[in-house]
């Protein structure tokens, strides 16, 4: 398994863990701390230097040289990081405030416990380990089982170090970004895709649009202009006449794909007018009552008509209703679209209602699909879609 | 009778074009885009317009724009709206200009019925209302209050209704006489609350109830 951080690395088997890199990275992290302490000790010299002529230039100096340290420590923090949590790290809106707060800690702080930590980890093995050649005049009896629990304690510091370089790391990242931005960013994507998924279908939309649709139209029209000038009871016209309903036929049903595809209306008229559409070639008669104020952003129009256009369609398929009715309107800044009928019930969520597939769609809007089918009917699906 | 074709597919352009020209008509300008439709028709001063909806430059509805703007300035210029889909709302708002005399809405697809598809034009060029068969089978289905009044039969009749029929064409699709058909109208009129008026304003408005369901 690939461990993306060295705190997760801790949790693999001993043996892989201290033959893999990351007790070394988790070294070389607290090790690194040597260069915000050189920030700290620049400071603290221009401090005392600034205090030797006036107590108030020590202030000044003190602060001017953590203030000039401070961006070159926030992207040192970066880098260094990379050793123990090579993902990348989200850059937020408040980034640069999120830096200077890293840097300052760093600098304050954090640098030194690091290299404490580092020198009391490795230290304590080591002079155990070294116990013959460092006390001079020792027994072997003491100095040799001395030096072997140091070797076996070496082990016990990479534990040590791994997870101080780890926990640093987390909270590193922590204050670089706020533990959310990962969904924000999961959530964006998502988004990105959701579009791109859009932007696709309007493109396939518009190729059948300009391309098979006019032919066909212009097909069936010279076929039409053929029965024309055809005797009325040769076998060419019966022929020809065949072609031409094949040809309209293979337009309805075109026209069907096409706006499965995507519904330009919905582009062009808004979320009624498409919604008035999509009722209107429902075998189950609906009754259709959306009234908004105007146009709504497109993911929200887009995603309010799938969860229509799905709940018709099993309304249809699966319901056994007489009818249906769509209600749509606004409350308060939220989208609410209702779409109830009186069949039968028992729509289960889980037996795939098509419904659950747009859940995806939803989440990117921070929409809320709720369905109450009671065995017996009726059948209710809400929506809710905040509409801005 | 002068016409204006407004469609953005060249090849179906030239053959709508074609096919208007077979029947005896002057095409007397054939564009690409809405922006020239208007231009053309201020220019040839036609006595109709066929336009696709959905044109340049947007490829939305510009078309259908187009033609109620043309509508809107000279109310007697016939208008024959070609849809790649059925979509009610362009139809209603078609037949709201001018009241709905001399406009039609319909499919593309009917271009291919040729002889069906002149005779349309030429009762929009007459004054004449013509509303997509598919548009109103979708009526029928989506029927509310105060259209759920209507019997099966005056539903059937106000369907040929909005298809443009006269009372003698529709008496023949139903095989009953003319006075039975003046009679659902009647009925139709009463249970839409219309009150009596030109015959024909009522039809459209009869027509207009209908499509807004």
């Amino acid at each position: 398994m690939l461990n993306r951080t060295a705190l997760e690395a801790l949790t693999r088997r001993p043996l892989p863990f201290l033959a893999s890199s990351w007790p070394w990275r988790g070294a070389a992290y607290l090790a690194a701390s040597v260069v915000p302490g050189l920030a700290a000790g620049a400071t603290a010299a221009a401090a005392a230097g600034g205090a030797l002529v006036t107590p108030a230039l020590g202030a000044v100096a003190g602060l001017a040289a953590l203030a000039l340290s401070v961006p070159l420590v926030a992207r040192f923090e970066r880098l260094r990081l990379r050793l123990v949590d090579p993902a990348p790290v989200p850059e937020p809106p408040d980034r640069r405030r999120r830096e200077v707060w890293l840097a300052v800690m760093t600098v304050l702080a954090f640098w030194w416990i690091d290299l404490l930590m580092l020198a009391f980890t490795i230290a304590g093995p080591l002079v155990l380990a070294l116990t013959p050649v460092l006390q001079e005049p020792v027994s072997p009896l003491i100095g040799a089982p001395a030096s072997l629990a140091g070797v076996l304690l070496l082990p016990v510091a990479a534990y040590t170090i791994t997870a101080w370089g780890g926990a640093r790391g987390a909270m590193a990242r922590a204050m670089l970004a706020p533990p959310d931005s990962e969904l924000h960013e999961v959530l964006r994507s998502r988004a990105r895709l959701v579009d791109a998924f859009e932007v696709e279908r309007r493109r396939i939309e518009r190729d059948l649009h300009d391309g098979a649709q006019q032919r066909l139209v212009s097909l069936s029209m010279k076929l039409g202009m053929a029965r024309l000038d055809l005797p009325a009871d040769s076998e060419t016209a019966r022929l020809v006449g065949q072609a031409h309903d094949e040809a309209k036929r293979a337009l309805a049903e075109l026209r069907e794909l096409i706006r499965g595809v995507h519904n330009q209306v919905l582009t062009d008229r808004g979320l009624a007018a498409a919604v008035r559409d999509v009722a209107g070639r429902s075998p189950v008669p609906v009754d259709v009552d959306v009234a908004l104020p105007g146009r709504l952003p497109a993911p929200v129009e887009v995603t309010a008509y799938y969860v229509v256009t799905e709940a018709l369609a099993n309304v249809s398929k699966h319901s056994r209703a007489a009818r249906a009715a769509v209600t749509g309107r606004m409350e308060g800044g939220t989208l609410v679209v209702e779409v109830r009928d009186d069949g039968v019930g028992g729509a289960d969520p889980e037996r795939g209602t098509g419904l659950t597939g747009l859940a995806d769609r939803l989440s990117v809007v921070g929409g809320r699909l709720s369905l109450s089918s009671p065995a017996g009917g009726p059948t209710r699906v809400r929506v809710e879609i905040p509409g801005s | 009778m002068r016409v204006v074709i407004a469609e953005d597919a060249v090849l179906l352009r030239e053959g709508l074009a074609g096919l208007l020209e077979r029947f005896g008509h002057t095409v007397v300008a054939s564009v690409g885009d809405a922006p020239a439709l208007i231009e053309a028709v201020a220019e040839h001063r036609p006595e109709a317009v066929v336009t696709d909806v959905r044109m340049p430059p947007g490829f939305s509805d510009e078309g259908l724009r187009a033609a109620l703007h043309l509508r809107a300035r000279r109310p007697d210029l016939a208008v024959l709206v070609l849809s790649q889909y059925v979509e009610q709302t362009y139809a209603a708002e078609l037949l709201e200009s001018g009241a709905g005399a001399g406009v039609g809405y319909l499919l593309k697809d009917r271009i291919g019925d040729v002889r069906e598809f002149v005779d349309a034009l030429d009762r929009v060029a007459a004054g004449g209302t013509v509303v997509d068969p598919e548009v109103v089978r979708q009526l029928l289905r989506r029927r509310r209050d105060p259209l759920a009044r209507l019997t099966p039969r005056e539903q059937e009749v106000l369907g040929l209704i909005a298809e443009g029929r006269t009372n003698a064409s529709i008496a023949g699709e139903l095989f009953v006489t003319e006075a039975a058909v003046a009679k659902h109208i009647a009925n139709i009129f009463a249970k839409l609350d219309l009150p009596p008026a030109a015959d024909g304003h009522r039809r459209v408005l009869a027509v207009l109830a209908y499509l807004h369901g």
